[in-house]
């Protein structure tokens, strides 16, 4: 300001004036430099999710035999760490869940995206919003006192109270909002002229949905079912309540009585600590299951997120 | 039959002898089997879907309702007990509250400022776009693995500032857990903040800091407020963080205690009571575990309620 003063001529802006004065421009560069401070916090999280998991994951690996990794089940007490156990319990829930999320969320987005009429989202979208809002703890509880003894083992009576069929249809129940919603955005973004052009010659509304507006959506739709696919992998309390096998388990791959899957074998890890204490081995597989838990949901949330925003560029 | 219905592909070449059926295929008025078929499934699942959720509902909490219409006020300001009969949920609602003053104290400041300096200050540069993809696998990331960065890193490391198994220990987990949602959600809310409007105030000289504050953020807030509620309520709900932290799953006394003592004591939540409840052998934990399940729906329902009363809020004097 003190500068454009000393300028001659009254009434004329120099560029100076348009610099602002310097206490603003100041606390501009101090909230950038703060709010940058905050956006490189999140790297440092990464950092320290990578770096402690991988260091404690690795003195795990030190402090056992090899061999120990690949026994006839996952029971840290006891010294057998069966990576396989834990694998085939994991997928088996993780794959069964999709199979009952992925049909219904899918045909809940393209109902409410293509079909439904405006007063029947209004209801719909936000009643899907709250079973998305549901804890997990209570699906889990869900899944063990009533799914189980009212369907599964009604369908199968010789299922078990606790098994991983009864785990993945909560986790299943729980994923379904995560399909509808985000394929439902992806199909949203389809632009109108698509249709229109469907409709101008003469396709009907199944030809134009299924063979214009879906597969100009694919890549988010994968991308949905990816999502929820991870989301499954990590979830942690159905399993917990609904698959049993806390304390260790058998290889298994028979869904209708107990299992073990990464998520369970470290909640029930977590829970027994005053026990696990003794050995220090036990206690270190934790930090090894969740490395291996984390890597693998890292690499699909990177393919997820490629596929969910192809679609969004593209429109 | 249904084939008929739809008009031949234009990249087919149509031979003439098909013209005049394709033109009564085109008027014919008939049944679309397909058509019919495909709205029904889509509609069933629609169905399903909901059914799903009525049923959840009505399973999860038809057994808490009697206890609770038994109880009443009793069984919220009761503290833990082994005796079914007597223990009560207070423990747990207030480790809920606590958890969530810390989320709203560590993690939203600090999601905001992150979102507004990814939105509004970082160009686009490799950085910015390796930042803004970290965040969003840290939001993917499965919430018992940051139950383990809280163990190692707030238990273990950081054990004689937050007590070990503490609620300290737990509110900084949760945040760092919400955190990623936190910045997504605001982010989504700076975008859709129409250009004009910065442009304005830019014009009239402001700084980016004075455009942010003065402009963006006020037209912004109604979407933020409703993604940092969204946040909070997703952190209500976790359990599997709570669990590794070492949230206190028998029952525990809190007597006379100054703050510090009881920031750094045992604790519990709500989300935890009901797994913990829920594998308690005794018959009547089977109740009870419904009756909390009750509560913590209740909690997430009225912040439900709260957030859209102070969305529309934040709509009327954006539109003033």
């Amino acid at each position: 300001m003190d500068d454009s003063s000393s300028s001659s001529m009254p009434g004329v802006l120099t560029v100076t004036d348009f610099i602002g004065d310097r206490r603003r421009l100041r606390q501009d560069k101090t909230v950038r430099g703060l709010f940058l401070g905050a956006s490189v916090l999140s790297l440092g999280i990464s950092a320290l999710i990578v770096i402690s998991l991988a260091g404690e994951a690795l003195t795990f690996l030190r402090q056992i035999e090899l061999s120990q990794l690949t026994d006839i089940g996952w029971f840290p007490r006891r010294g057998m760490f069966d990576v396989p156990t834990l694998l085939a319990g994991t997928f088996l829930v993780t794959g069964l869940a999709m199979f009952v999320a992925i049909p219904l969320g899918l045909g809940s987005a393209v109902y409410l995206s293509e079909y439904a009429s405006p007063r029947v989202r209004t209801v719909v979208k936000p009643a899907l919003e709250v079973l998305a809002g549901i804890p997990s703890v209570v699906l889990g509880f869900f899944a063990f006192t009533v799914l189980t003894p009212g369907l599964i083992q009604r369908i199968w009576s010789d299922a078990g109270a606790f098994s991983l069929l009864s785990a993945a249809l909560g986790i299943g129940l729980l994923a379904i909002p995560l399909v509808a919603s985000v394929s439902e955005d992806a199909l949203h973004s389809v632009p109108d002229s698509l249709r229109e052009a469907s409709y101008g010659i003469g396709a009907s509304k199944f030809t134009t949905v299924t063979r214009v507006v879906i597969p100009a959506a694919v890549s988010g739709i994968v991308g949905s079912c990816i999502v929820a696919g991870s989301r499954a992998l990590g979830e942690t309390m159905v399993v917990a309540l609904a698959a049993g096998g806390s304390g260790g388990h058998l290889f298994t791959t028979d869904v209708f009585n107990s299992g073990l899957t990464m998520t369970a074998a470290m909640a029930s890890l977590a829970t027994g600590t005053d026990a696990v204490k003794g050995s220090a081995a036990a206690f270190q597989s934790l930090f090894f299951v969740g490395f291996l838990l984390f890597v693998m949901t890292f690499v699909v949330n990177l393919i997820a997120d490629r596929f969910v925003r192809r679609v969004r560029q593209r429109y | 039959m249904a084939e008929s219905y739809s008009v031949p592909r234009p990249d087919v070449p149509m031979p003439q002898t098909r013209e005049s059926k394709a033109r009564t295929a085109l008027t014919r008025v008939g049944f679309d089997f397909k058509g019919h078929g495909f709205r029904g499934l889509l509609s069933a699942s629609v169905g399903l879907s909901l059914f799903a959720l009525f049923f959840l509902l009505y399973g999860v909490t038809s057994d808490g309702i009697p206890v609770l219409a038994e109880r009443g006020w009793d069984f919220l300001s009761s503290p833990l007990s082994a005796d079914p009969s007597r223990t009560g949920v207070w423990q747990g609602l207030k480790g809920t509250i606590q958890l969530v003053v810390f989320i709203l104290v560590f993690a939203v400041p600090v999601g905001m400022a992150s979102a507004v300096y990814l939105e509004e200050y970082a160009e686009d540069t490799w950085f910015t776009r390796f930042v803004s993809l970290n965040i969003r696998n840290l939001a993917g990331v499965p919430s018992v693995v940051y139950g383990i960065l809280g163990l190692s890193v707030f238990v273990k490391f950081l054990g004689d500032f937050t007590g070990g198994r503490s609620v300290i220990s737990a509110g900084f987990t949760l945040s760092i857990l919400v955190l990623p949602l936190v910045i997504i959600a605001a982010m989504e809310a700076l975008r859709a903040v129409p250009q004009s409007h910065r442009e304005g105030a830019f014009g009239l000289g402001a700084t980016r800091w004075e455009v942010i504050r003065h402009q963006v953020i006020p037209y912004a807030m109604p979407g933020i407020a409703t993604g940092i509620v969204l946040s909070v309520l997703r952190a209500l709900g976790e359990t599997a963080p709570l669990i590794l932290v070492g949230a206190v799953s028998g029952f525990f006394t809190t007597g006379d205690q100054n703050v510090v003592e009881d920031l750094q004591g045992p604790f519990t939540a709500l989300p935890m009571l009901i797994f913990s409840w829920a594998r308690q052998p005794k018959a009547e934990f089977e109740e009870l575990t419904s009756a909390v399940i009750v509560v913590t729906l209740f909690v997430l329902l009225l912040s439900t309620l709260a957030a859209v009363l102070v969305r529309n809020r934040f709509e009327k004097r954006r539109q003033g």
